[in-house]
């Protein structure tokens, strides 16, 4: 049951909210979001205590097709679900002061996108699964094109037709797929056995989907468009949570589904993911706008990510889900960054900044931390995942392992010039008049760090909470 | 049965009502009364198939399935009477008559849902047609409209005579004109079927408007007055695709018959699909725009015909409701709108909040987009598709076509929401609010539990 509040609650909230005038939306939204997360936290308490049967819902919804709603938590989803709880308030509290024009539409479209979310993470059924992934992408297609930049309207057409047009090849599969099972529920879908020959090309129609949606190279030429134009809480959502679906869904309906398929095919994904990573590194170095700077940098993150899940080892994919979550907590901390930044100043560009660490301190610590959790150092929550990513891509090939590596060397390399274009240097006339943090703000962003420093020093919730879930992986080796 | 009878004797009273009743706009509101006793009547059709089917005179054969597709033809045109019925006024002078021959068109789709015998489906065929032709030229001052009446009368005859052509050569081939019987395909394939199902085929093509027998249909659909396409583009062409399907699926389907047409309509549905989503990529304006829309998704109706299974025939059904219903919808705010371009929908979204956001719950139908009824129904009959086997290729292409669509369909989202301009709009009522609140509402919730339809049959 409290999975399904999980979804019915942002759902229910964000229609309400579109109904509302004035400040009832902003004041609605972040009391459902805070709401959501305390079930998030309930269902984590039962989880722990009952174990993860005790959080699947079953009802009918469509027999002929043999399709149920059927959703549930294993520790990947649960642990995605808690990401996307505490990213929402998060964003709201940051943009709490901020008015933004038809606010009901805006709030609730962002509601929309996370009962999407919620949905993607917690299907046990193909179809489900699908309807909430479309689901999620809607509202977020409205709210660029609505709240976005000057050119936002073709940026985010482009991402919507691309990502529209993976989900469409994915539909052709899953079609495929359940004229063999004649049921859409994922364990009647993992226990079947396709011929190699079939395997081969259906992983394609999947995963084209996924690769779309995390982007992998050569799948990103929405990406770096769509962050920078819309308007930075989408960002958030987009960078910190939407794509984790990718990931997911590879982990969750690819590997264990097409695991002939998904090892035929590894070599292959896993060269694009570290071209990914080399390629998005290297114009992240050369990138003067910041939203374009991080917008590259999640491309190699996601690029690391993506390797590290056809590694096809216990490592790599315990590592990839403790990076999942941590990867979105850093991503959303830097853009509520230059959210302010932006807000303050109105600049994109590098160079037209320094010197804000002597007339903001407080938002300069933050950067800081943030930045350096980002390219993972030790002691921060991005050390973790990273490790045993590596571990395990190294287990796998060590020749791959070490050109991936050159990532980590890379994101030191764009990350420290951005914090020193950032904060340090001769302030300008304009950076001169940043202020400091505001109450809100400050709340999100010391949330943010505390959450980066507990899980580095001690990440063992985590760890414990994505343990059960490689148990299908035997099957893929 | 009921439904023909109703249908029919209604189209007739509304012809009597035009003499007595002197208030155009008042006439609409018997036409609703008959759609809604129409409906009624047809359900009542469903004690004779407690039983299975029941069949008359080897005539018309009245089966669940007949049933409750007249029940969406009804009550899709039931939401266009109400949608779009005051409309019928600026059209011309009589307004009764239009009514009527509505009713009438009504009475061929029921008779092409249930026909059992060939010579019903050539009556069911001819009386869905002539209607028409009248119907697209009732704007008689205007040339394009009397243009589109010429033309798609032309080529409307030129297709029937074909038909008759083909149900002659089966007659010829297999002795009968019942369609169970014909029985053809067991035996040694004889010249005579082959040419017969080919014809038949093609002239069926041309009335769905399927690709390379399409090109009345732009014209046609653009030269007639608006608040007819509205009909004509919905509810007739999912009558006779249920002609189409009804035949190749229960007269052409016995032994290895199958295998002689599946490819060549097969191909039409390739064609259908990659021109009608290309060329309406193209179009700056609306209406001629959703011509060519319903071109390609005429193609994506075709997947029932080629796939013989219990999925497709749910499929067509869930189609043509889904389609139907929403085409109309967009085609209603289409009347209220001065501009027809695309231009004439900016920012809409700020001078006609509710107008905007229905179109757009349409518009996401037609795409076929997950909650809206245009995904089950797209669902379901590439499901069919794959169900039967081979068609892998067609079922990849049609979901690129699906995806070149939301170009187009998106570019009108776009124009009423994020482009600035003050669009002129004809006065709202409060009843029209309702009647596209109803639409929608029926739009969503066959898109989240499309049982509601599916169990009946």
């Amino acid at each position: 049951m409290l999975t399904v509040l999980l979804i019915l609650i942002p759902l229910v909230a964000g229609l309400i909210a579109f109904g509302l005038k004035g400040a009832g939306a902003r004041v609605l939204s972040l009391i459902a979001s805070i709401a959501t997360l305390a079930v998030g936290i309930g269902a984590w308490l039962q989880f722990r205590s009952q174990g993860a049967e005790s959080l699947q819902f079953t009802a009918e919804w469509i027999p002929q097709l043999g399709s149920q709603f059927n959703v549930g938590l294993d520790g990947m989803g649960l642990m995605l679900c808690l990401l996307t709880a505490i990213s929402f308030p998060l964003i709201f509290i940051t943009i709490y002061t901020r008015q933004y024009e038809q606010q009901n539409s805006f709030y609730g479209l962002m509601l929309l996108s996370q009962a999407g979310l919620m949905g993607v993470f917690t299907a046990y059924d193909a179809l489900l699964f699908y309807v909430f992934w479309e689901l999620a992408l809607i509202p977020v297609y409205f709210l660029c094109s609505m709240w976005g930049g000057e050119k936002r309207i073709a940026v985010t057409f482009k991402f919507f037709v691309y990502t529209f047009l993976g989900s469409l090849l994915m539909l052709v599969g899953l079609i495929y797929i359940y004229n063999q099972t004649h049921s859409f529920s994922w364990s009647v879908f993992t226990s079947l056995t396709l011929p190699q020959g079939e395997q081969s090309w259906l992983f394609w129609l999947f995963f084209v989907a996924f690769a779309i949606k995390m982007p992998v190279f050569p799948f990103h030429t929405w990406q770096p468009d769509t962050y920078e134009q819309s308007p930075t809480p989408v960002t958030m959502v987009l960078s910190g949570i939407m794509v984790k679906m990718g990931l997911f869904g590879v982990v969750r309906w690819l590997l264990p589904v097409l695991p002939q398929g998904a090892y035929m095919w590894s070599e292959v994904v896993m060269v694009l993911s570290i071209i990914g990573i080399i390629y998005a590194s290297c114009i992240a170095m050369l990138q003067q706008d910041i939203k374009k700077l991080i917008a590259y940098s999640s491309i190699a993150h996601i690029g690391l990510m993506a390797a590290s899940i056809f590694a096809n080892n216990e490592e790599s994919l315990q590592g990839l889900q403790v990076q999942m979550f941590n990867h979105g907590i850093n991503i959303i901390g830097l853009w509520i960054i230059v959210e302010i930044i932006q807000q303050r100043l109105n600049i994109k560009n590098l160079n037209e900044m320094g010197g804000i660490a002597t007339y903001a301190p407080r938002l300069a610590t933050f950067l800081v931390i943030i930045s350096l959790a980002n390219i993972a150092l030790p002691l921060t929550n991005g050390f973790i995942g990273e490790f045993l990513m590596f571990a395990g891509l190294f287990e796998y090939n060590v020749w791959f392992a070490a050109i991936a590596g050159l990532g980590i060397i890379l994101s030191a390399v764009y990350t420290l010039n951005m914090i020193q274009k950032v904060i340090f240097g001769e302030a300008n006339s304009l950076t001169s008049t940043i202020t400091d943090l505001k109450t809100g703000e400050t709340i999100s962003l010391s949330i943010i760090v505390a959450i980066i420093l507990v899980l580095g020093v001690y990440p063992k919730p985590l760890l414990e909470l994505v343990s059960q879930t490689t148990a299908w992986l035997d099957k893929v080796i | 049965m009921n439904a023909l009878i109703s249908s029919a004797l209604f189209g007739v009273f509304l012809m009597f009502v035009g003499l007595f009743v002197k208030n155009k706009q008042s006439i609409k509101y018997f036409a609703i009364a008959g759609a809604i006793i129409a409906f009624a009547a047809n359900l009542l059709d469903l004690r004779l198939t407690e039983t299975g089917s029941t069949t008359l005179y080897n005539m018309i054969e009245v089966s669940r399935f007949s049933v409750l597709f007249n029940a969406v033809a009804i009550g899709a045109t039931l939401v266009y009477f109400i949608l779009c019925g005051s409309s019928f006024a600026k059209v011309g002078e009589h307004v009764a008559d239009y009514f009527a021959l509505i009713f009438f068109i009504l009475a061929g789709i029921t008779l092409a849902s249930s026909f059992s015998n060939l010579l019903i489906l050539f009556l069911a065929i001819e009386i869905i047609s002539i209607p028409q032709y009248i119907l697209a030229g009732a704007d008689k001052r205007n040339q394009k409209s009397n243009e589109a009446a010429l033309k798609y009368f032309l080529m409307g005859s030129f297709s029937t005579g074909i038909l008759l052509m083909g149900i002659a050569l089966i007659y010829g081939a297999s002795g009968t004109f019942n369609i169970t019987e014909i029985g053809l395909g067991t035996g040694e394939l004889h010249p005579l079927t082959l040419c017969g199902i080919l014809m038949m085929a093609f002239a069926l093509s041309f009335k769905v408007s399927a690709a390379p027998f399409h090109f009345w249909t732009p014209d046609v659909y653009d030269g007639s007055p608006t608040v007819f396409t509205a009909f004509m583009a919905t509810v007739v062409k999912a009558g006779s695709f249920i002609a189409f399907a009804r035949l190749f699926h229960n007269a052409f389907s016995t032994g290895a018959l199958s295998q002689h047409w599946i490819l060549i309509i097969a191909i039409i549905t390739a064609l259908t699909l990659l021109i009608g989503n290309i060329t309406a990529v193209f179009q700056q304006s609306v209406k001629r725009m959703l011509a060519y829309s319903s071109i390609a998704q005429a193609g994506f109706m075709l997947f029932a015909i080629i796939a013989l299974n219990a999925t497709a025939t749910q499929g067509i059904i869930l189609y043509a409701a889904a389609y139907s219903v929403a085409s109309i919808g967009i085609f209603a705010v289409l009347l209220k709108l001065e501009d027809y371009t695309l231009d004439g929908f900016n920012g809409l979204a700020k001078s006609e909040p509710l107008l905007a956001f229905v179109t757009t719950v349409f518009l996401l139908s037609l795409a076929g987009i997950p909650l809206t009824a245009g995904f089950f129904a797209k669902y379901f009959v590439l499901a069919a598709a794959v169900q039967q086997g081979g068609l892998l290729w067609l079922v990849i292409l049609a979901v690129l076509c699906a995806a070149i669509s939301v170009y187009y369909y998106f570019r009108v989202i776009m124009a009423m929401y994020f482009k600035p301009g003050t669009p002129q709009v004809a006065a709202v009522s409060t009843g029209f609010k309702a009647g596209l609140i109803f639409a929608v509402i029926i739009v969503v919730v066959l898109g989240v539990y499309p049982n509601i339809l599916l169990n009946w049959l």
